[in-house]
Parts: structure tokens; C-alpha cells; sequence
């Protein structure tokens, strides 16, 4: 599905947190994304019903999801888009040929405002989506509160059905 | 400088039913012939995530500990996870890296430094039990401490290069070991 275009409305993170609460995540794996930091990591860093482990490169993150699963824990992995590009080699082992939930929170920093991704004038926004397609890998477009609803069941069926899923954020929250 | 077979062996010989053992590459392709274990996990993925694949288990299955089988080439290719593994300091994760200066998974090929200190940049990184052994009979001796001491450990095994392949992954990679280990664990 591609995103819809709209400059109204706005995202706020707390009901993104929450959302990623209802689905059970125990563990926040992260790389600072600017687009997400302060309406996101922020908040997460200081959430006592979050472990957050911070990592140094994205592809730790797919890593550590994995493992966390043996033990029953959901994790969240919160970068930027430029770090999903740089980890494409996990993702596409762990999350596509292994099959494992990996759940992403994917900050699309420096989109335009009311541009769909795949209209952006930055060439490595324009081509997020078609990766994702290409890879099979789920993904929703989140860019207003309205958006919002769609993160708790998508994890929740990521895990369930051991599969990964993306959750694109186009506008930044607050 | 050590026989990896030679250490294996003695490494398996310690090894109770209850420790999670992530072995990659060259280390595993020995590992899952010498040792056949419900909790073998074999590192799939970018190649040097295994300590990342073990941090996540260690995290996940604090009761158990988890011994990582990695090797030099690998951790270069991932060196922030000395940060990561130093910041999140998890007493149930022992790190070895066979050091053979070499890519052996990928032609044997020589790292580009020869020279690395592996236990200082893991010092570096925040973790501070760290060790580096070069004799068979070190190693045996040091065993018993590796297995039981708080973590998180680093180990810098010094071996020669093993034989170079080729090698069969899609055995140890094939689902229904997976599944064997998430049975075992209740998982």
C-alpha cells in the first residue's frame, strides 16, 4: 500500500509508544535516528517498562531481536533509513529467509511534509518502499496520529506469525 | 598458538546439557561434526553478528549462559559490538574469538592487520574479564574459570588457520535445528 498524501495533522510519539506497548515489546533496539529522537527515543530511554539497548550500528540490532525471541522477548528496532539501508544484509537473512519477527520503526528523516515517500525529491526516501516491496517484508506509512492504529496489530501479528514488518514514520513526531 | 580442533574438543568435553552455544562460520562448520546439541545456535545473518545473535539470547535467557564461538575476520566486521556487549554487561555471555589473522570462511585470505589487539579493544569497549590464550594446556586450565566467572568475558583464542573449505551451511542453518533449540528452551 502506498502512503497517502497529506499535509494536515500531526504525530505525537506517545501514542506510538503506547501502541508498541500494546503489542508486548519489552526491549527498544536503537541506533539515534533525528527524525525520532526527541518525539521517540526520548521518552523510550526513560520508560521504565522499556529496556533499551543501544547499539553502534543498525545490523546489531537484527542480532540481538533474534536471540531476545528465545526468551520470549519482543523487541522494537528503531533507526533511521539510512541504517535500514546500511543493515540490508541482516535483514535480508534474518527477517526474509529466516523468517523472524523483526519489527521496525523506521524514521524517514528530512521527508517533505505532505510528499509521499516515493515522490520525495531525496533519492534514498524515493526508494525505501520499493525495497520493502521487493523483500516481502510488511510495512505501513505512519504520518499522523490517525495512522497510529495500525502499529499494535502489526507487531502482534509480526510475532505470531514470525514474520518482520516496517513501520515507516514520514512526519516527524513530537 | 593453539589447534581450534584440539580446543573444541576440550571445550565440549566441559559443556553441560544447559549452555547455549552460537558458533559461526569455520568454528561452527567444526562444532556442529564435534558436538550435536539441542542448544547449538548457528549465526545467520551479516557475517559478524554472532556476538549480537549471543547478546540477544543472553539478554533473553538470563539462566543460561551463552558461550559465543566467533572468529577474528567475523568480529572486525562488527567491532561495535564490544561497545554494545560493554554497555549492556551480561554476566551469562562468555565471547571467544579464534584468532587465526585470517578470512578462513572466505579463502583464507589475511586480515588487513595482522596485528590486532583484540583484548585491548574489548577492554576498550567496557568489558572487562578478558584473556588471551595461545597454549592447548592454558586453555584447559583457564576452563573452568571461563564457564562460571561473571560476565560479560572475552577470550582471544590464538590458533592456526584450519582447513579451508568448502563448506556446507544449509545444514546448520536448516529450520528444524531452530525449532530443536526453541523446544528445548520452552521457546
Amino acid at each position: 500500500m502506498n502512503a497517502p498524501v497529506t499535509a494536515a495533522g500531526v504525530l505525537h510519539g506517545a501514542p506510538i509508544i503506547k501502541a508498541v506497548k500494546q503489542a508486548g515489546v519489552s526491549h527498544v533496539l536503537s541506533v539515534p535516528d533525528l527524525h525520532t529522537a526527541g518525539g521517540l527515543l526520548t521518552p523510550i530511554r526513560s520508560d521504565p517498562d522499556f529496556k533499551l539497548i543501544r547499539t553502534c550500528k543498525e545490523d546489531e540490532c537484527f542480532g540481538i531481536a533474534a536471540g531476545l525471541t528465545y526468551g520470549h522477548k519482543r523487541a522494537l528496532i528503531l533507526i533511521q533509513y539510512t541504517g535500514f539501508l546500511y543493515a540490508m544484509n541482516a535483514i535480508r537473512a534474518i527477517a526474509c529467509e529466516h523468517k523472524m519477527p523483526m519489527c521496525m520503526i523506521i524514521g524517514l528523516l528530512s521527508k517533505e511534509v505532505g510528499v509521499a515517500p516515493q515522490e520525495s525529491k531525496k533519492f534514498g526516501l524515493r526508494i525505501i518502499e520499493p525495497i520493502l516491496d521487493v523483500m516481502g517484508i510488511e510495512r505501513h506509512y505512519v504520518d499522523t496520529d490517525e495512522d497510529v492504529g495500525c502499529i499494535a496489530p502489526a507487531i502482534t501479528r509480526a510475532y505470531e506469525q514470525s514474520h518482520p514488518v516496517a513501520i515507516l514514520i514520514g512526519r516527524k513526531p513530537v | 598458538m593453539m589447534n581450534r580442533t584440539k580446543c573444541l574438543e576440550a571445550l565440549a568435553r566441559r559443556l553441560t546439557d544447559d549452555e547455549i552455544v552460537v558458533a559461526t562460520y569455520s568454528t561452527a562448520s567444526e562444532w556442529v561434526e564435534m558436538s550435536d546439541r539441542a542448544l547449538n545456535y548457528y549465526s545467520f545473518g551479516a557475517m559478524g553478528l554472532a556476538s549480537s545473535h549471543g547478546l540477544g539470547l543472553a539478554l533473553g535467557r538470563p539462566e543460561r549462559r551463552v558461550l559465543v564461538l566467533d572468529g577474528d575476520g567475523s568480529l572486525l566486521m562488527n567491532l561495535g559490538t564490544l561497545v554494545t556487549i560493554g554497555a549492556a554487561q551480561p554476566k551469562n555471555l562468555v565471547h571467544f574469538v579464534w584468532c587465526n589473522g585470517s578470512y578462513e570462511a572466505n579463502g583464507g585470505h589475511p586480515l588487513p592487520n595482522q596485528q590486532v589487539d583484540f583484548c585491548a579493544m574489548a577492554k576498550a569497549g567496557g568489558i572487562r574479564n578478558v584473556r588471551r590464550i595461545e597454549k592447548l594446556e592454558d586453555f584447559e586450565a583457564q576452563l573452568p574459570a571461563i564457564l562460571t566467572e561473571e560476565g560479560p568475558v572475552f577470550v582471544e583464542m590464538v590458533i592456526e588457520q584450519g582447513p579451508l573449505g568448502p563448506r556446507q551451511y544449509d545444514d546448520m542453518y536448516k529450520p528444524a535445528r531452530r525449532q530443536r533449540m526453541r523446544e528445548a528452551l520452552g521457546a
